[in-house]
């Protein structure tokens, strides 16, 4: 086949990174009552859901600098322990909305809580940011992931209800903006 | 004559007033004539009626009697209440009457329920060959299978029992599988009939199967007593619409000692109304196998069709672009569509193509010659410039596993075309076409993980090309080991696929297309008239 010389500038004109084109973005302001702590979750349409920080993250704002991120939620739940065998994903730990992911220290002393925001089980949790939490920040929405988690089949389209769309959500980040000045 | 020694007279006599038929009375004195079976069976009732009776000192008006008063009663009318033993009847006259025995339709046989009488003759075949003629089927043989109601194990097994006593007082030692089957008899009889009918000889391994099952509702309940009789025999199962399978009640036949079955079972039985009824008559034609290459073209066809929630998300796939011409040539009752691995629905695949399969099940038609072929895969060829095929051609069901086993193992080359979020010169691409033998540990990737097993995999990138476009695009050619996920190696899939053309180059990258150049599956075999 020869190659379709019309075809390529078309495709290159329009550029969706992979999140776009396979993902739809789902949020979370204000997760669990903390102002400002969005989420965001974002749904292959596959039902796989990735959950990864919100732009208005307090954490992606300018100046914080990221100590330490931990997945030990608490004295013997460790998020680090969670194991999936087979197509089932049998012995996934179960996740409710306000289930904790991870938490994470700053160095101005600040620590925040990341929230499943979805009933799922846990598949897996991003281990790359342990080692360099860095990229929490620089790649929110890719390798920046918290985790990736699997609703029921019948959940798969009730978990998002009640989270926003990306529009709603602009709305909601203007809206607060106005309300600051 | 009838093949049956003086020392089978005793025996046959017995059968015959259990009311059995001629060539039943031949199975239990293990004739195995095959041409005896094969005549017709008024000159065997007759000739067995004049050998009961010859040389017999000892009454052989009274032996022979309690069958023929049967023949009678089903000549006239189906009349159980006649049943006083009426010696006025001389049953001489009858047998050596043949005109008289014309109109005489036989009784039912009490222990073949009529399959070695008239559903072995050339009525009943004809009519199951119009049923075959009027399929369409192309066959060069056949294998004829057949299944019986299981209540005729047990009246077999009544008639053993009391042959089996008979000759033990003559110290004969022999075993009820010594006895000629009864549908080792039936086929003697019934091949050589449809070998006339249908122009083609019976055949074990032919792969065309004619297949008849009788019923006999009239005695169904024959066998229930086996079932309190033998409990452990009868489970319940969910596929099985009644315990009484006929394996279920040999099983139980062959445990039930003689006592409690003569206590249980009537013997003999009484006689039936009707014969047995043909309830189904099949024919199928074993699958056949079309494999060949088939090309992509499209990046919006799906490989097989793509189906969610019953709703279509996408017209069409290259399984039914190819399938539904084979599918008309071949008269074929469904397919199965199987290939060495797949392609996304964005993907094309280029070069000599992808190596597939198609097992049609019960074909009408198994044969194309090569000229016939051919015009076949230039139909499907014709019908669509998304797919196209070549190398199609019929294969056996073995050679499907030379398709297969290329999955794993073997190599794949593909064509990428790759943008960059940063500006590239071509050295900053270069380094790409030095990596030989580039190790990937793969995490499933994210659109897979739904419905495969979470795992991180290592698959090996042989080599690649690079060839520079502009400042954010570059066309890449791999070869790599099959199996290995290219769009998660380029895009990185969320940093789960180490090392990543990002990660490589120090920049974000994406994959804008895919081809697939080869898949290096050196079958099915090249056709040289392409």
């Amino acid at each position: 086949m020869a190659e379709d010389g019309s075809e390529r500038p078309a495709v290159m004109a329009t550029v969706p990174g992979v999140t776009e084109r396979y993902f739809t973005r789902w949020y979370k302001p204000d997760a669990k009552g903390n102002p400002c702590e969005d989420h965001c979750i974002l749904q292959h349409s596959n039902r796989i859901c990735v959950i990864t920080l919100a732009d208005a993250h307090p954490l992606l704002q300018k100046g914080k600098a990221i100590e330490r991120i931990s997945y030990q939620i608490s004295a013997n739940c460790s998020r680090l322990q969670n194991k999936v065998s087979g197509k089932s994903k049998r012995g996934a730990q179960f996740l409710t909305e306000l289930a904790p992911l991870c938490r994470i220290f700053c160095s101005d002393g600040e620590e925040y809580t990341i929230y499943s925001c979805i009933r799922g089980r846990l598949i897996e949790v991003n281990e790359s940011i342990l080692d360099n939490p860095s990229l929490l920040q620089q790649k929110p929405y890719s390798e920046g992931y918290i985790a990736v988690v699997l609703p029921k089949f019948e959940e798969s389209k009730s978990v998002t209800q009640g989270l926003l769309t990306r529009k709603e959500y602009e709305e909601v980040l203007s809206k607060r903006f106005n309300c600051t000045l | 004559m009838i093949e049956l020694a003086e020392k089978d007279k005793s025996i046959a006599q017995m059968l015959l007033n259990f009311g059995a038929c001629p060539r039943c009375i031949f199975r239990f004195c293990r004739v195995e004539l095959q041409a005896l079976y094969r005549r017709p069976y008024k000159e065997l009732l007759c000739e067995l009626h004049t050998f009961l009776q010859s040389n017999n000192n000892e009454s052989p008006c009274e032996m022979a009697q309690p069958p023929c008063k049967r023949i009678r009663l089903e000549s006239t009318k189906e009349d159980t209440e006649e049943q006083t033993p009426n010696g006025s009847h001389q049953p001489t006259n009858a047998e050596k009457d043949g005109a008289a025995e014309e109109n005489l339709r036989p009784a039912v046989c009490n222990v073949c329920l009529g399959i070695l009488q008239e559903l072995c003759e050339t009525d009943f075949v004809k009519a199951v060959c119009q049923k075959i003629n009027s399929s369409e089927y192309q066959f060069s043989s056949f294998v004829f299978s057949v299944s019986f109601p299981p209540q005729l194990s047990v009246r077999e097994h009544a008639a053993w029992l009391l042959v089996k006593e008979e000759m033990r007082k003559q110290d004969l030692l022999v075993e009820k599988d010594d006895l000629v089957q009864l549908k080792e008899a039936y086929k003697w009889i019934i091949h050589p009939l449809f070998l006339e009918e249908l122009g083609v000889p019976a055949d074990g391994k032919s792969l065309f199967e004619v297949s008849v099952v009788f019923a006999h509702p009239e005695t169904d309940e024959d066998c229930h007593f086996l079932a309190v009789a033998c409990r452990s025999c009868f489970k319940p199962a969910k596929n099985k619409q009644s315990v009484f399978t006929r394996m279920a009640v040999v099983k139980a036949l062959e445990l039930i000692d003689d006592d409690d079955f003569h206590k249980n079972f009537q013997c003999p039985p009484s006689s039936p109304k009707t014969p047995c009824t043909a309830v189904d008559i099949q024919c199928t034609n074993g699958a056949i196998f079309v494999a060949g290459r088939y090309n992509k073209y499209s990046r919006t066809l799906p490989q097989t069709p793509w189906i969610i929630d019953g709703e279509r998300k996408m017209e069409s796939s290259v399984e039914e672009l190819i399938s539904e011409h084979l599918m008309a040539t071949f008269k074929a009752d469904s397919f199965n569509f199987s290939s060495s691995g797949r392609e996304d629905v964005d993907v094309r695949t280029l070069g000599n193509g992808r190596p597939f399969a198609i097992e049609l099940v019960n074909p009408r038609r198994v044969h194309l010659a090569a000229d016939e072929m051919k015009a076949l895969q230039q139909t499907i060829n014709n019908s669509s410039d998304k797919v196209q095929v070549r190398d199609l051609q019929i294969v056996t069901r073995e050679a499907i596993g030379h398709m297969k086993e290329g999955e794993e193992g073997k190599t794949k080359s593909y064509s990428a075309l790759i943008w960059t979020e940063k500006e590239i010169q071509k050295e900053d691409i270069a380094i790409l076409d030095s990596m030989k033998e580039l190790k990937l540990d793969q995490k499933t990737p994210l659109r897979v993980l739904h419905r495969r097993p979470l795992a991180v995999r290592v698959r090996v990138i042989h080599t690649m090309h690079s060839e520079y476009i502009d400042e954010h695009h570059f066309r890449l050619h791999l070869k790599t080991q099959a199996g290995t996920y290219i769009k998660e190696f380029v895009h990185g899939d969320f940093g789960r696929t180490k090392p990543n053309m990002g990660s490589l180059l120090g920049m974000t990258a994406d994959i804008l297309e895919l081809d697939v150049e080869s898949v290096d599956v050196d079958w099915p075999p090249a056709l040289d008239n392409e």
